[in-house]
């Protein structure tokens, strides 16, 4: 086990790169901002 | 640049920019980062030699290297399929139901609700012809989003009732399935009204600025009286009707409440539990942000951060809209680089039924896109937008937080910088501290939950 580094997710940007795309996705000033663009916080629809 | 570490809420953090993976180290593993460039173990154990024991700098880069070689540490650059490139496909509208408002709040970018033109309300079949341009430009795409705008789309309940209608009749007809959203400010927001946007599952963003002084000095009515009582009982009302979900209610901070966590904590402390309060975008006005700001903001931010952890381990958390982050499932690659979508995925239609690339621009001349009735005519600006990703604009490029931000809001470029290819600075600025206090709190979460 690391001793000095913890990971703390899973995540793997690059899998999305040829699974991703699809674009049913919500629009990400849609929801609750409407003045501020955000896409990290959106939900993927797969 | 392709690491990015802070220290946050006393955790060191690093973020592998391009897999985004989020990393918690000691001090010596933060401080090493500095020199540390993947490949220079000796550059790094001179560096560091009399400062830590060699046994532990070899530990430390034993780490990293173990991380190097998972993919999780100096990811490079992704080739990004430009999925975003292809035909554009509208997905998104947002309707101006009514271009009138009941309040006359001092910030108000459309206007206090004309957007610059006369005052009026869409017509049913403006509002069909809306729908109808959506189902036929949104392609193959099952999933759209209708959100009812205004002015105060309460004030034009008729053309609401009947465009909810025949959207729950299209989709049956074209297996397409709409997200309703309605955005108001809650004057109207009556029994009768809320038991209609209950009973068709409409998601609602209702505006409330957090403490009653805050609110009333900038969401007067026509008179100039404070509109927070009637607005907040209608509010919590209906909010209560909906078991607490399915809503945001949205303020709006300026340079009159820079302590804004007070406001945001004064809405948790209303019995709301999905809150969203965001920077105001002005220029010239004595309510801007400024740069000077900024230190304020970013303590703000911090303090916010650590009440919302305390409240969620006391069992009174609550939501707040920018500190919301998936770090493990959150959208895909193509998504974060492609933005918010305004003027090729999202649209705004006036009462009158023409077409701009999202409501702000609405009342913006040039941004003209067409009509629901004919279509879009200029077609020049879609391509604009589409192609205004976060790759072709330069700062946004070697910024760290490129994959969480969509490259910032077009309308706040052309308003500061007249040109959408030039994010908004203190927009850029705020958002990132955002997005540090996020990425603080998953990480704290996680570490709390002992995954």
């Amino acid at each position: 086990m690391a001793k000095h580094i913890i990971t703390v997710n899973k995540a793997s940007l690059q899998e999305t790169v040829h699974t991703g795309g699809c674009g049913e996705c919500q629009t990400s000033c849609q929801s609750a901002c409407k003045t501020s663009c955000t896409v990290g916080n959106q939900v993927c629809k797969k | 640049m392709n690491i990015y570490k802070f220290y946050a809420n006393g955790l060191y953090i690093v973020l592998d920019i391009n897999s985004g993976a989020i990393h918690v180290v000691d001090k010596m593993t933060y401080d090493i980062m500095d020199v540390f460039d993947g490949s220079n173990d000796e550059e790094v154990l001179a560096a560091f030699a009399g400062q830590y024991a060699g046994s532990e700098l070899t530990e430390v880069l034993g780490e990293l290297h173990e991380l190097i070689a998972a993919k999780k540490l100096f990811t490079p650059m992704l080739e990004v399929p430009l999925t975003f490139s292809q035909k554009p496909l509208v997905k998104s509208l947002c309707l101006h139901v009514a271009h009138d408002c009941n309040l006359r709040c001092g910030y108000c970018f459309a206007g206090t609700g004309d957007f610059g033109h006369d005052r009026g309300m869409m017509s049913k079949e403006v509002a069909e012809q809306a729908i109808e341009f959506i189902i036929k430009n949104s392609g193959p795409r099952i999933n759209s989003e209708i959100d009812f705008f205004g002015g105060e789309p309460l004030m034009n309940m008729d053309t609401v009732r009947h465009a909810v209608a025949y959207v729950r009749r299209r989709e049956i007809e074209t297996g397409k399935k709409f997200k309703l959203t309605l955005t108001t400010n809650g004057v109207l927001l009556n029994d009768e009204n809320t038991q209609f946007l209950n009973d068709n599952n409409i998601s609602l963003v209702l505006s409330l600025d957090g403490r009653q002084a805050v609110h009333d000095n900038m969401r007067p009515f026509v008179n100039g009286q404070g509109s927070y009582d009637i607005v907040l009982k209608n509010e919590i009302k209906a909010i209560k009707s909906r078991n607490d979900e399915n809503y945001f209610l949205r303020g709006t901070y300026t340079a009159c409440n820079l302590d804004f966590a007070a406001d945001v904590l004064d809405m948790a402390d209303q019995g709301c539990t999905q809150l969203s309060v965001e920077p105001v975008v002005s220029k010239d006005s004595k309510y801007a942000l400024t740069e000077e700001h900024l230190p304020k903001l970013f303590a703000e931010y911090d303090e916010l951060a650590k009440v919302y952890l305390e409240r969620k381990r006391n069992g009174q958390g609550f939501d707040f809209f920018h500190f919301n982050l998936d770090i493990d499932h959150g959208p895909c690659v193509a998504k974060r680089l492609s933005g918010c979508g305004a003027g090729h995925e999202y649209l705004a239609v006036t009462p009158e039924g023409d077409l701009y690339p999202c409501h702000q621009f609405v009342g913006r001349e040039e941004f003209l896109l067409g009509n629901v009735a004919d279509g879009v005519k200029n077609t020049e600006l879609p391509n604009k937008f589409r192609q205004a990703h976060v790759l072709n604009k330069e700062e946004c490029r070697e910024c760290w937080a490129r994959y969480y931000c969509g490259g910032g809001c077009h309308a706040n470029a052309d308003l500061f910088n007249k040109d959408i290819h030039q994010p908004y600075k203190i927009g850029c600025e705020l958002q990132k501290k955002r997005l540090e206090c996020a990425i603080m709190i998953q990480a704290v979460l996680t570490l709390e939950s002992g995954k």
